[in-house]
């Protein structure tokens, strides 16, 4: 009961979050709150398969550029009335591309899944990165949709009866998708499904003892948290009206795995805290000092070190509730 | 046909690199069972350390024992301070605290030196070129690289498979618990390795000095090739992250070198260079995929 009030505590605020911003003159706040609410996501689908599943993804930002690159790429052939392939028109309608972003991204995560989920372990962690590296370098090698330097996306896309283009609408979209979103997925984790994933995790060869197909569900589960980074990679591209290869960096599937594990793995808030404490430790330390990495990685180890269960035991503990 | 061998011996001087550090990373992995994303901060920092008192000395040797002594202090210092903490740890949690101490690392070295990159000066006796064969005059100082990288990988095929410390790194690498039941000081070995790793990497950074820039996130940049050799040859062999590292460093660089001249006879010019680099640097990851999906262990994984 408690959580609860705190969670609709915390939804008005964010929702107000617009006006918080013009009366005190920090018009950058809104878009450290749309960044933290899709990397959040970004890292809640990672969080699926990393905390739930047990499946160390360190190739998730693959997923969150194709879901960039297809909102860009819809874009640039919309701009320039061209056809992708020569038989897709390109488009800004938001209503499209984000269907779009999760169906491609998906698509990827069932291919690039069904090959990496033959290995495990440390051989996982790196044939996702493997993976994550080959998108990254073929998309700098596109010229067509700019390289290195990727796509400028000079018109957010449009949804029916509201003007996106103004931040705050955009970002009252954003918080809409990701409050959602954070619905779907705790239903997710909580249904048989999320159950056979956190089971797999435990004791894989118990589960196949009972006679679930392990590699079916561990592969459903990659899907869906591809799905999940693509649609928060779509989102990003419109808030920052921008794509570039620099989001499937393989730094960015570091840092989609830090907040997981700032924030707390396997938990459902934890990432998004995560994504939250890091990006505003960020926009922090980079105010006070251009060697804010140092700050950065000192506050990484000791946190790793010297915490378990990243910022959501801390809160458990605080708050003297059980998880 | 002297292009052709020109480029294989710079593949070969890359892969001798890439094995100088992934001999290192791969025990490290295989024994202690640790992800040290830092291990390029080790070869950056014996790159920087080497380079200086070279500067300041006037003379290239005197830079490597300063490279390797620095870079196996700092070596041994990350692993009493940090990594042994890690050791019963999930993965996870050595990445994070390890991608902390890479942030760290550069950080500092920005402070201390800032963002502009360094040049050795080539030493004397191999500042010249040697005629391999008639016509191809290639420089002397990648064939001492070369040189070395071999010579090293002969000294770490004799200290592993000929002396009792290489037993146990042997034994460590296959089965950890049983070594630690039978009574050896793990400790110890743990330490030992993990200095071994540092001073392979300083070394890689001091001799890539003259070849590359020394600079902020040198290490970054090879790290990933390192990995990918140490998962393609098997996580604790020497051998695999020989044979892998050879071979990785030839082809990386034979794509570079030919692909965008291949790809310009079917397409127009800046399209076939862009696409061509693109896809050589795909090339290592490829192949990475393709051997994990033959052999999920990799080419010669100890202990299975």
């Amino acid at each position: 009961m408690n959580r609860r009030i705190l969670a609709a505590v915390l939804l008005v605020i964010l929702a107000a979050l617009p006006f918080i911003a013009q009366a005190t003159g920090q018009s950058a706040l809104l878009s450290l709150a749309s960044r933290i609410l899709i990397y959040g996501m970004a890292a809640a689908s990672l969080n699926f398969v990393l905390g739930y599943g047990g499946m160390v993804s360190f190739g998730h930002a693959a997923f969150f550029g194709i879901g960039g690159y297809v909102v860009g790429v819809l874009y640039h052939h919309a701009d320039t009335e061209t056809l992708f392939w020569g038989f897709i028109p390109g488009t800004t309608q938001m209503l499209i591309t984000l269907p779009a972003a999760i169906l491609v991204s998906g698509a990827f995560a069932a291919i690039i899944g069904a090959l990496s989920l033959r290995t495990g372990g440390v051989q996982f962690i790196m044939i996702t990165l493997a993976f994550a590296q080959m998108l990254f370098f073929l998309f700098v090698s596109l010229k067509t949709y700019g390289g290195e330097d990727g796509i400028i996306v000079r018109r957010t896309n449009e949804l029916p009866f509201l003007n996106t283009r103004d931040r705050a609408v955009m970002y009252w979209v954003v918080l809409a998708i990701t409050v959602a979103f954070a619905l779907g997925l705790r239903r997710l984790t909580k249904s048989s499904f999320g159950t056979v994933i956190s089971g797999i995790r435990q004791n894989e060869r118990r589960m196949a003892a009972l006679g679930i197909p392990a590699y079916r569900y561990k592969l459903f589960a990659f899907i869906l948290s591809g799905m999940g980074a693509g649609l928060a990679g779509a989102l990003m591209v419109n808030v920052l009206r921008f794509a570039s290869p620099d989001m499937m960096h393989w730094t960015k599937s570091g840092e989609l795995m830090i907040m997981v594990i700032l924030g707390g793995v396997g938990t459902l808030v934890g990432p998004f805290l995560g994504a939250a404490a890091l990006l505003s430790l960020e926009s922090v330390l980079a105010s006070w000092s251009e060697h804010w990495p140092l700050a950065m990685g000192l506050i990484l180890l000791v946190v790793v070190l010297g915490t378990k269960g990243g910022l959501m035991a801390l809160v458990t503990r605080l708050t003297g509730g059980r998880k | 046909m002297i292009l052709f061998l020109e480029q294989l011996l710079n593949g070969l001087q890359y892969g001798v690199m890439l094995f100088l550090l992934a001999a290192g990373l791969t025990l490290i992995f295989g024994i202690m069972g640790v992800i040290n994303l830092a291990h390029g901060s080790l070869y950056m920092i014996g790159a920087y350390a080497g380079t200086l008192a070279a500067m300041q000395t006037g003379s290239f040797w005197l830079g490597v024992p300063v490279a390797l002594i620095a870079a196996a202090l700092t070596g041994l210092v990350v692993e009493a301070v940090v990594i042994r903490r890690l050791y019963a740890r999930d993965h996870l949690d050595q990445v994070l605290a390890t991608f902390g101490l890479i942030l760290f690392f550069n950080q500092s070295i920005i402070l201390l030196f800032g963002r502009q990159p360094m040049f050795t000066q080539l030493p004397e006796l191999f500042s010249g070129a040697v005629e391999v064969i008639p016509g191809l005059p290639y420089p002397s100082y990648r064939l001492f690289i070369i040189a070395v990288g071999l010579l090293v990988a002969l000294g770490l095929y004799l200290i592993i498979n000929r002396t009792r410390i290489g037993m146990l790194v042997r034994a460590g690498s296959t089965n950890r618990e049983m070594v630690r039941a039978l009574g050896v000081d793990i400790r110890l070995l743990y330490t030992l390795v993990f200095g071994l790793g540092a001073l392979l990497a300083g070394l890689a950074g001091f001799l890539a000095g003259p070849v590359l820039a020394v600079q902020v996130g040198m290490g970054e940049q090879i790290l990933l090739s390192t990995f990918v050799v140490v998962v393609i040859g098997g996580v604790g062999s020497i051998k695999g992250a020989f044979v892998a590292g050879i071979s990785l460093g030839v082809i990386d660089t034979m794509l570079r070198a030919f692909l965008p001249g291949l790809l310009r006879q079917v397409m127009n010019g800046p399209e076939a260079d862009a696409l061509g680099v693109g896809i050589s640097s795909m090339g290592i990851y490829l192949l990475m995929a393709l051997v994990l999906l033959v052999r999920p262990k990799g080419l010669f994984a100890a202990g299975s």
